[in-house]
């Protein structure tokens, strides 16, 4: 029957993910009382932080990776692709970068998507905004920041996040590089696409966000899991203000530290933001912590790889300076500003 | 006989795709010849922008994410 009435399947499930969500604190504070444990302790303060945010933010990833699940399905990459191509550097690369969080992205796709985009015509310095933007201003990444951070800072994430795109794809597309490509790509025809919208139905569309979850939430919760267990060991165990002397807002070096440790590290930002709000409680500066998280996030050593087949090691050491630079600025300015 | 490719670079999602194929197809008794397109060349000939990407006999019948099980099965109903 469910099946034949998807939007009744929909509002039961909604009507439930209300009611846990609402109570996360009564069960939280009943599981941590309820355990032999002194809530004052280490151990007390680690359990309630890992109690009470594991849920929370598994149930809020699950309600977003929905919607996108659901979003996505308006775009495409081959829409994207029609959008962007045979128009010039500038205002499109903010309509690229954009596409970018919304547009579906596994890094695994980077090769195609990128060929796909050369032989439309879409310039080159436009295809990185979109590849900058779109494993870094995810919806995980979002919904995570919002669930431990609050929204001021999600939001900040956001607009930041789409800045170094926006800007970096401007500047990698005016330095020139088409001939950095690798030659096979070079050499590839430019064809014209045509593009024709499927028609999906709703159910099809609620169907897809059903299936995101399956996916997304059934890969990332044990990442998500080890991450708040590794935030709630510091929140209960590392002492106060700790962080402050290494990464606080007085030691600049920790900026480019953090950017130039986090280029090779490979993580989802599922794994790594609960570990991150863990370091800023304990006295880590924001954009020391924001610049470590957008590294980690934006530049990992698989997709280089994969991103080897495309292009030659001097436009990804160019590609990867640019980012690296972008996320330095926004780092160095959050904590002079702040 | 269908003739059914599945495009991708080995990723865990294309493996995936691969296996849910073969188990339909054997569920089902239908009779496929299976291959997996792994050169890159070759599958952007395809124009597939999302791995992995299902073609049977040269059309391409989705891309992106592991298809779901009910998907499949149309494919190979008749």
């Amino acid at each position: 029957m469910l099946n034949k009435y998807p939007w009744l399947l929909f509002l039961s499930l909604l009507l439930i993910w209300v009611l846990l969500y609402s109570n996360l604190s009564v069960f939280a504070g009943f599981i941590v009382s309820e355990l032999p444990i002194d809530p004052g302790s280490h151990l007390g303060e680690a359990l309630t932080f890992f109690v009470y945010d594991a849920p929370k933010v598994l149930l809020l990833l699950s309600a977003v990776v929905f919607f996108m699940g659901i979003i996505n399905t308006w775009f495409t990459p081959e829409r994207t692709r029609a959008l962007l191509a045979g128009r010039s550097l500038g205002i499109t690369n903010i309509l690229a970068a954009s596409l970018g969080v919304v547009t579906p992205f596994c890094s695994c796709s980077a090769v195609p998507l990128f060929i796909g985009f050369v032989q439309a015509g879409v310039p080159l310095g436009v295809t990185f905004s979109f590849l900058i933007a779109a494993p870094m201003v995810n919806e995980i990444a979002l919904t995570l920041l919002f669930g431990l951070f609050g929204w001021k800072i999600a939001l900040l994430y956001l607009i930041l996040g789409l800045l170094v795109a926006i800007l970096g794809g401007v500047v990698l597309g005016r330095l020139k590089l088409e001939k950095y490509l690798e030659q096979w790509v070079q050499d590839i025809p430019k064809k014209q696409h045509s593009f024709e919208s499927e028609k999906i139905s709703i159910s099809q569309r609620l169907e897809a966000g059903s299936l995101a979850v399956k996916d997304v939430v059934g890969k990332v919760w044990i990442y998500i899991l080890i991450g708040i267990g590794v935030g709630a060991f510091i929140h209960g165990y590392v002492p106060e203000n700790f962080m402050a002397s290494f990464m606080g807002k007085d030691a600049w070096w920790s900026v480019p530290l953090a950017v130039i440790i986090g280029i090779p590290m490979y993580s989802s930002a599922a794994g790594i933001i609960p570990v991150v709000q863990a370091l800023l409680a304990k006295g880590a500066a924001l954009g020391t912590a924001l610049s470590f998280m957008m590294s980690v996030v934006a530049l990992s050593l698989p997709e280089m790889i994969i991103l080897r087949k495309v292009l030659t090691i001097r436009l990804i050491s160019i590609f990867i300076g640019v980012v690296a630079s972008g996320i330095l600025l926004v780092g160095l300015t959050f904590n002079l500003v702040l | 006989m269908l003739n059914v490719k599945v495009l991708g670079g080995g990723c865990t999602n294309c493996k995936a795709t691969y296996k849910l194929i073969e188990d339909v197809a054997r569920e089902k008794g239908t009779d496929i010849d299976l291959e997996k397109v792994e050169d890159i060349q070759n599958i952007i000939s395809y124009d597939i922008m999302s791995t992995p990407g299902v073609v049977i006999d040269e059309t391409v019948v989705h891309r992106g994410g592991v298809p779901s099980r009910k998907q499949v099965e149309d494919w190979f109903s008749n």
